[in-house]
């Protein structure tokens, strides 16, 4: 037998170097962006088209882009002519009749976004560069969505944006070939704070915790300017790390503070965890100015809400979109998924439904699948019956305005798919704002000029 | 001063769950010499079972109530657990409910199976391999169990909440003349602490009391001289093995009412536990539970928004901060000895 030479340099050393080679992005080389058609990147060429869906099919946002790839694929098949057509009935804009997209049947491919910036650009090339994808769409995740969207704008293709929730995508980060049709932190603040102020009173001392990263920055800076201009206090704002599943050590120094509402800045894992973690400790029981204390998540997401069981009860948040809307759109989409899939779709489900109807909208109303037809097309358009009531894809910042939903967590729900309960739909004119809004990149933020490609 | 308290009890169910897993660490790295990666899937897996019983005590047959509807119009489907009707809907239930403690009972067979399992067909060959491979052949092995465990059980958490006799906090405060409301602890991770005190000190009084644990601790310090009384040193360190995997286990079940169990958990607590066990002390296992419980405390403090403001970022660097300054000043660990595991 031999004695082991185990020693805890070489532990260290092997590890940090197994580590490090685990943990190195992949390094892409200058490939060139391959756009030798007519005058724009991957102009299709036969009777089909070439969508590509990036998505997170696995990582912690998997189940998330799951149903982001069932609505596309239900989408797809509707822009072909099958299914019942779902929202393409319920579309105030009339040019989308079951033959495609311009005439050429529509085929897709997939990428996987892990829901890392790196990996997230990675398979949007590949699917320009390899598959001729002529459109990128999809994502759970603000950081990967800035990221695939300025790699679109360098490659001359339109990015219809998934779930992006952070001001930046249509705010410091816009892009002129990038849209999005997801609402932002500063909707939800504008939305959330007037129903807080109305359940909870203008006289609260709030305390945040924020994921700390982009999205984190924005939702608290949203909500923090929106309630305070209703009269609350901030009594502290603490960034937590995105890496963070257990959050008592930070829940459990709000206990020694005098601030009556607790502000998760989270979603996700995160979400999830701090929610838990803040009802374990009592929060909702605590009496304090001789008010009860509150919680509010400012993004709410039913996948997640499922995460976090009963401890969503009560609890305030914003929200898209929601299956239980009762227009026309809303229920048309519903029954069409519902019908295929057996369950009701999510939020993401929704908005990566939507921007593909928008898209091909778009290039049958410009004729054209030129990235820079197409963009010109989207701008300023003005739409109904997709769900949100009428929406304004506005020209300066490429995000759409419509109705934010005001939800809270059901404190009866009859199944696991009825977790909110939508308690106010907020008018668009009460979540509009200048395109150069300080949260939103001020007077510096452009759009830049729209890039074809080739 | 009520912060302190606060933070040192939050640090305390923290630092079981540290404790746990590098105790198990330490277990491996002292009998086998296997740097085991796959030590947090381990504990991913226990926190599995749980779910995994929640899903059997919850098996449930569709009845169609005619009087609701479900999202589409048609006739709800309402889900009635066999359980209600096998031992009415209040005993039932209650079954249902204790599911987390009853998954103690639940793993221990399947833990030692997966530890037996997992030491005879994969870990066994590595032995006489350079370390590098065997950090690599377990971290390969974690990265496949937690995409079997995401391939069945999806990629967000699951809830998996305690027996409601436990929800709720603990008071503190009013019992130590504070004001009510400012100390406040959930009860489940008063549970978590004890029976991670009760599981350290099974285990040690396993290795201590037991003539089985003396011969391992004989072939921990001295393997060659144990081989030449004529010990079969090999088959008990395999044993050691299934013990150290349902340790982690066990960590794993009692900790998915803390935080919602998913597959990723395993890794969260895998890059952590390993530095406890190089503060702690290669091969020392009380410097394992020692090393757990005092950086489970410091993590605590360093997350206060005070310690936050003065020091920013402190709290994603400490525990790494304090690794460095400890081998600096104490190259061995907290409580490793001279000659153990050093060439």
């Amino acid at each position: 037998m031999t004695k082991s030479n185990f020693t805890r340099r070489g532990v260290m050393k092997t590890g940090a170097a197994a580590g490090a080679a685990l943990a190195t992005p992949t390094i892409f080389t200058g490939a060139v962006w391959a756009g030798a058609h007519t005058g724009f990147t991957n102009a299709p060429q036969g009777d089909t088209v070439t969508l590509g869906f990036n998505v997170p099919q696995t990582g912690p946002y998997a189940d998330e882009g799951a149903d982001e790839l069932r609505a596309y694929e239900l989408a797809v098949e509707h822009l072909n002519g099958g299914g019942d057509g779902g929202m393409i009935n319920t579309f105030s804009s009339k040019t989308l009749d079951g033959t495609g997209i311009n005439g050429k049947r529509v085929e897709y491919v997939t990428g996987d976004t892990q829901t890392k910036s790196d990996a997230a650009r990675a398979s949007a090339r590949s699917m320009i560069e390899k598959d001729g994808a002529i459109m990128i769409t999809g994502g759970s995740s603000s950081g990967v969505a800035v990221a695939v969207q300025a790699l679109c704008q360098e490659a001359g293709v339109i990015f219809m944006a998934g779930l992006t929730h952070s001001n930046d995508t249509t705010g410091k980060d816009r892009k002129a070939n990038g849209f999005r049709h997801f609402f932002n932190s500063y909707m939800s603040g504008a939305a959330l704070a007037p129903v807080l102020a109305n359940a909870y009173g203008t006289d609260r001392k709030a305390y945040h915790l924020t994921a700390d990263y982009n999205w984190g920055y924005t939702t608290e800076e949203a909500i923090t300017q929106a309630t305070e201009a209703m009269g609350w206090e901030t009594v502290n704002a603490v960034k937590t790390p995105l890496t963070q599943t257990d959050f008592s050590s930070y829940i459990a120094p709000v206990l020694q503070t005098d601030a009556d509402v607790l502000v998760l800045n989270h979603y996700g894992g995160n979400m999830v965890n701090s929610l838990t973690n803040a009802v374990q400790f009592g929060l909702r029981d605590r009496m304090v100015n001789g008010k009860n204390f509150e919680i509010v998540v400012p993004l709410y997401s039913r996948l997640m809400a499922r995460g976090a069981g009963a401890n969503v009860k009560g609890i305030f948040g914003s929200t898209n979109w929601h299956w239980s809307l009762q227009d026309e759109g809303s229920q048309a989409f519903t029954r069409s998924f519902g019908t295929k899939y057996g369950f009701p779709p999510s939020q993401a489900a929704h908005t990566c439904y939507v921007q593909t109807l928008l898209y091909a909208d778009a290039v049958n109303r410009a004729g054209s699948f030129n990235p820079c037809a197409v963009a010109e097309a989207l701008e300023d358009f003005e739409f109904d019956g997709l769900g949100n009531g009428p929406t304004l894809y506005r020209g300066a910042d490429h995000q759409c305005f419509k109705d934010v939903l005001v939800v809270r967590g059901k404190e009866n729900p009859t199944s696991e798919f009825d977790l909110l309960e939508v308690v106010e739909i907020t008018p668009v004119d009460q979540v509009t704002y200048a395109p150069d809004h300080p949260q939103m990149g001020g007077a510096e933020a452009t759009l830049g000029e729209c890039n074809p490609g080739a | 001063m009520d912060a302190i308290i606060l933070q040192t009890l939050n640090g305390l169910d923290k630092g079981s769950a540290y404790a746990l897993i590098a105790l198990g660490l330490t277990l491996i790295f002292g009998t086998l010499g296997v740097v085991n990666f796959a030590h947090g899937a381990l504990f991913m897996i226990g926190a599995f079972c749980a779910v995994t019983l929640q899903r059997i005590l919850s098996l449930s047959h569709e009845v169609i109530d005619e009087s609701r509807k479900d999202f589409l119009g048609n006739p709800l489907k309402v889900d009635i657990p066999y359980m209600h009707e096998w031992l009415g809907p209040d005993l039932g239930q209650a079954v249902i409910n204790w599911s987390v403690p009853l998954a103690i009972l639940f793993s221990i067979p399947i833990m030692i199976a997966v530890g037996y399992a997992m030491e005879r067909g994969l870990i066994k060959h590595f032995y006489k391999r350079p370390h590098a491979d065997q950090i690599l052949v377990t971290f390969g092995l974690a990265i496949v169990l937690q995409e079997i465990i995401k391939y069945f059980f999806g990629a967000n958490p699951i809830p998996t909440p305690a027996p409601p006799a436990f929800n709720g906090s603990f008071d503190f405060g009013v019992l130590i003349g504070a004001d009510p409301f400012t100390i406040m602890y959930p009860y489940w991770r008063l549970v978590y602490f004890a029976f991670a005190m009760i599981l350290i000190a099974a285990v040690f009084a396993f290795l201590q009391f037991t003539t089985f644990g003396m011969v391992v601790r004989a072939g921990m310090a001295d393997r060659e001289t144990v081989g030449l009384l004529g010990i079969n040193i090999d088959k008990r360190f395999t044993v050691m093995f299934a013990i150290a995997a349902c340790v982690a286990g066990l960590a794993g079940v009692m900790y998915t009412p803390i935080n919602s169990p998913n597959y990723h958990m395993g890794m969260d607590f895998l890059v952590l536990s390993f530095v406890v066990v190089v503060v702690g002390g290669m091969g020392s296992l009380p410097g394992a539970v020692l090393a757990g419980f005092l950086l489970g405390i410091l993590e605590s403090f360093a997350s206060m928004a005070e310690v936050i403001d003065i020091i920013p970022g402190i709290n994603q660097i400490i525990i790494y901060l304090v690794a460095i300054v400890i081998l600096l000043t104490r190259p061995r660990g907290l409580m490793g000895r001279k000659g153990v595991m050093e060439e």
